[in-house]
């Protein structure tokens, strides 16, 4: 749909833009917390639109995938690595690495000494852990359609679940705490404290922005169009000769990486993360928002996602938060399976193309959304 | 769904039959699980054979059913409390097809599996509002928390005498209303082949309807059996959902009674496996059964041809 995918990414960056002025000018600053968080929900969110909107693959694992992401950043970063069961530091390998900088003795709060990873090595080994289980599931599950891969991945998202839950060194139901800030760049640290509240903010955009244009690109390279075709058709794809396992494999575990990443970047700013985390509740909140923003249509995901989950960050909505979710989930479902924003997009495209038709007079040109699947079924 | 472990014998005679006892705890405590994950996934079938639709809700009626038999039992009888609640939940099961299924025309799998995932949240939270978190129990039908029966050393409690019973009363009488009964009949037909049922003059939407409303029922009775050893919880919906499809889908989607054999085999591998690995764990197990079969035999040990890499797509 989009002719030219830099317009609308210029405008994002300037919407970014404005609204940290807005909130900065109007002495709203504290807004931008809930926004830095809905942005790196917002990447797991549009992630999962490449493997449900574009690939028409169900997932209802991500909320794991992000906790893995998460997970390992805080159990390398604040397990202590120098005694107990897992003396690595005493090892030629560990002393090494000390040596090098990947681990590094550290003091935390309460004045303990413990060596750790640091966050880098951390967030590399998070995002590749993240990318191997991907694999791992989703090599037999893509090959389940419907229904049981809908269960499967439900099914490995509550092992997880009841995993990280029953693990002592994942913190059981606590999780893990006082995970250290990241100094990702020089003067840049992810981190909760309010005075780096401004530079996390266009870190967790620009991050957004980055996967988004990353989003944009595969959906309009051969991959995208393969992907659609397998949406549209597996048979039919198969029978064109599209590898389709391949690119459901690839964009799934490309999108189970960016819930990983987000994971790991907001493990950091939230200074630790829960097992609520994998729950079902957050991998259907993901497919809700999904849903809500219309499914193959990465721009209303972004921004249905990131406003539903900014106000229910902010509490908008009180102890209905979950009752919303699935509220919002049945209405559209039933009423508008194309996403609420489809009959806008089709007004808008159908002014486009009346506009486009009009001096030319020809016949022949197409719709303006002719290359958008316009069916989920 | 776990009953105490009877204490071990001082002598190395009593130690044996305490070994024996200890497996026949397991056993026991796994078929009573199990039997609930069957009658969980006969709900799931039942639904599934008539409509095409996997009722992601379907934890959520048991939930109901044991909610609000508790409810009930305050100024009823038990065993009114318990009709009582069956009857509700069969009909929200019924209401839920007619205000969601029904006016669906061609609906995509997808947009099925996310209607029926929206309403299990709506319920549960629903419950959370109606009700509130805390854990709720009926009364043991006989005796109380501490009455056993033993059995060859194992104690068991008499309620999962009840469990097993009703269980297997379900599961028979459900058998022979499919076989024998008129309206069975219908619905197998329309399991079958919904085009040539319509044709042969059953009414097709309603028979989608009634089987919303045996598996509600089915799935509250089941509830309420179970509510005084398991308890009753607002969010114990899910993972029990999601259980019961994996003893579903072990036997094989369609097939009640294969259903009744994997609930039995996932209860008892469950139970089982506190003896291997950390209890916490437990839960895992279930689901992790689920995923093995799903990715090396989706059609489950006693399936047909019905097979989740079918040609059926979103």
């Amino acid at each position: 749909m989009q002719r030219h995918p830099i317009i609308p990414i210029v405008a994002l960056v300037g919407a970014i833009i404005a609204v940290q002025v807005t909130a900065t000018l109007s002495g709203r600053e504290y807004y931008l917390t809930q926004l830095i968080m809905s942005a790196y929900y917002t990447i797991v969110v549009c992630g999962l639109c490449l493997v449900m909107g574009y690939a028409g693959q169900l997932s209802l694992g991500h909320g794991a995938f992000f906790a893995l992401g998460g997970y390992t950043t805080a159990v390398l970063t604040t397990l202590d690595f120098s005694s107990g069961a897992i003396n690595l530091a005493a090892t030629g390998l560990g002393r090494g690495l000390l040596k090098v900088g990947i681990l590094v003795a550290q003091t935390d709060l309460y004045g303990r000494d413990f060596v750790a990873f640091t966050p880098w090595a951390a967030f590399i080994a998070a995002l590749l852990l993240t990318l191997a289980i991907a694999v791992v599931v989703g090599y037999p599950a893509l090959r389940l359609r419907g229904h049981y891969l809908a269960m499967a991945t439900l099914g490995f998202g509550l092992i997880v679940y009841r995993l990280l839950l029953g693990t002592e060194w994942t913190g059981s139901a606590d999780g893990i705490s006082s995970v250290p800030g990241w100094h990702i760049l020089p003067g840049v640290v992810i981190c909760g404290k309010s005075a780096h509240r401004v530079k996390n903010y266009y870190v967790a955009w620009g991050l957004v922005v980055f996967v988004l244009s990353f989003i944009v690109n595969v959906v309009r390279s051969r991959t995208g169009r393969a992907l659609r075709s397998i949406h549209d058709g597996e048979l039919a794809a198969n029978a064109m000769g599209i590898h389709t396992a391949g690119y459901k494999l690839k964009v799934f575990v490309l999108s189970a990486g960016m819930a990983g990443v987000a994971g790991s970047f907001l493990t950091h700013y939230n200074g630790g993360i829960g097992p609520s985390e994998a729950g079902a509740m957050k991998s259907v909140r993901y497919v809700t928002l999904v849903a809500a923003g219309g499914m193959a249509n990465v721009w209303g995901v972004l921004m249905v996602g990131s406003v539903l989950t900014f106000l229910s960050l902010r509490g908008c909505f009180g102890s209905m938060d979950h009752a919303v979710f699935g509220g919002i989930l049945i209405l559209i479902m039933s009423f508008a399976p194309q996403g609420p924003l489809k009959p806008l997009g089709d007004f808008l495209s159908r002014v486009r193309s009346a506009c486009r038709r009009a001096p030319r007079d020809s016949a022949a040109g197409r719709p303006g959304d002719g290359d958008l699947p316009g069916r989920l079924g | 769904m776990q009953v105490a472990r009877p204490f071990s014998g001082t002598d190395r005679r009593q130690e044996q039959v305490g070994l024996v006892s200890q497996a026949l705890q397991y056993i026991f405590s796994g078929i009573t699980a199990g039997s609930i994950y069957a009658i969980v996934a006969i709900g799931f079938n039942i639904v599934y054979s008539t409509t095409g639709i996997i009722n992601f809700a379907q934890g959520e009626f048991f939930m109901l059913g044991g909610m609000t038999a508790v409810t009930l039992s305050a100024f009823l009888p038990l065993p009114l409390a318990i009709a009582g609640a069956v009857v509700v939940v069969g009909l929200v099961g019924g209401a839920l097809d007619v205000f969601f299924f029904r006016r669906l025309r061609k609906p995509s799998i997808l947009q099925m599996i996310i209607i029926t995932i929206g309403l299990s949240i709506v319920i549960r939270e629903a419950a959370l509002h109606i009700w509130d978190e805390k854990v709720r129990a009926l009364p043991y039908f006989t005796g109380d928390a501490c009455s056993s029966v033993k059995v060859l050393g194992a104690a068991i409690s008499p309620q999962v005498f009840w469990v097993l019973v009703t269980v297997g009363v379900v599961v028979i009488a459900l058998h022979c209303f499919l076989r024998y009964s008129i309206v069975g009949k219908a619905m197998r037909a329309c399991a079958s082949n919904s085009t040539a049922s319509t044709l042969a003059g059953i009414n097709a939407t309603n028979m989608r309807t009634l089987a919303f409303v045996l598996s509600a029922g089915l799935g509250a009775l089941a509830g309420c059996v179970v509510s005084p050893i398991s308890m009753t919880s607002y969010d114990m919906g899910t993972s029990l959902a999601i259980k019961g499809f994996s003893a579903a889908i072990l036997g094989g989607l369609g097939n009640h009674m294969a259903a009744v054999a994997g609930g039995l085999a996932v209860g008892i591998a469950e139970s089982c496996s506190v003896h291997y690995v950390p209890a916490a764990y437990k839960d895992a197990i279930a689901f992790a059964i689920l995923l093995l079969v799903l990715f090396v035999r989706p059609q489950g040990l006693f399936g047909g041809t019905e097979v989740g890499t079918s040609s059926r797509e979103f």
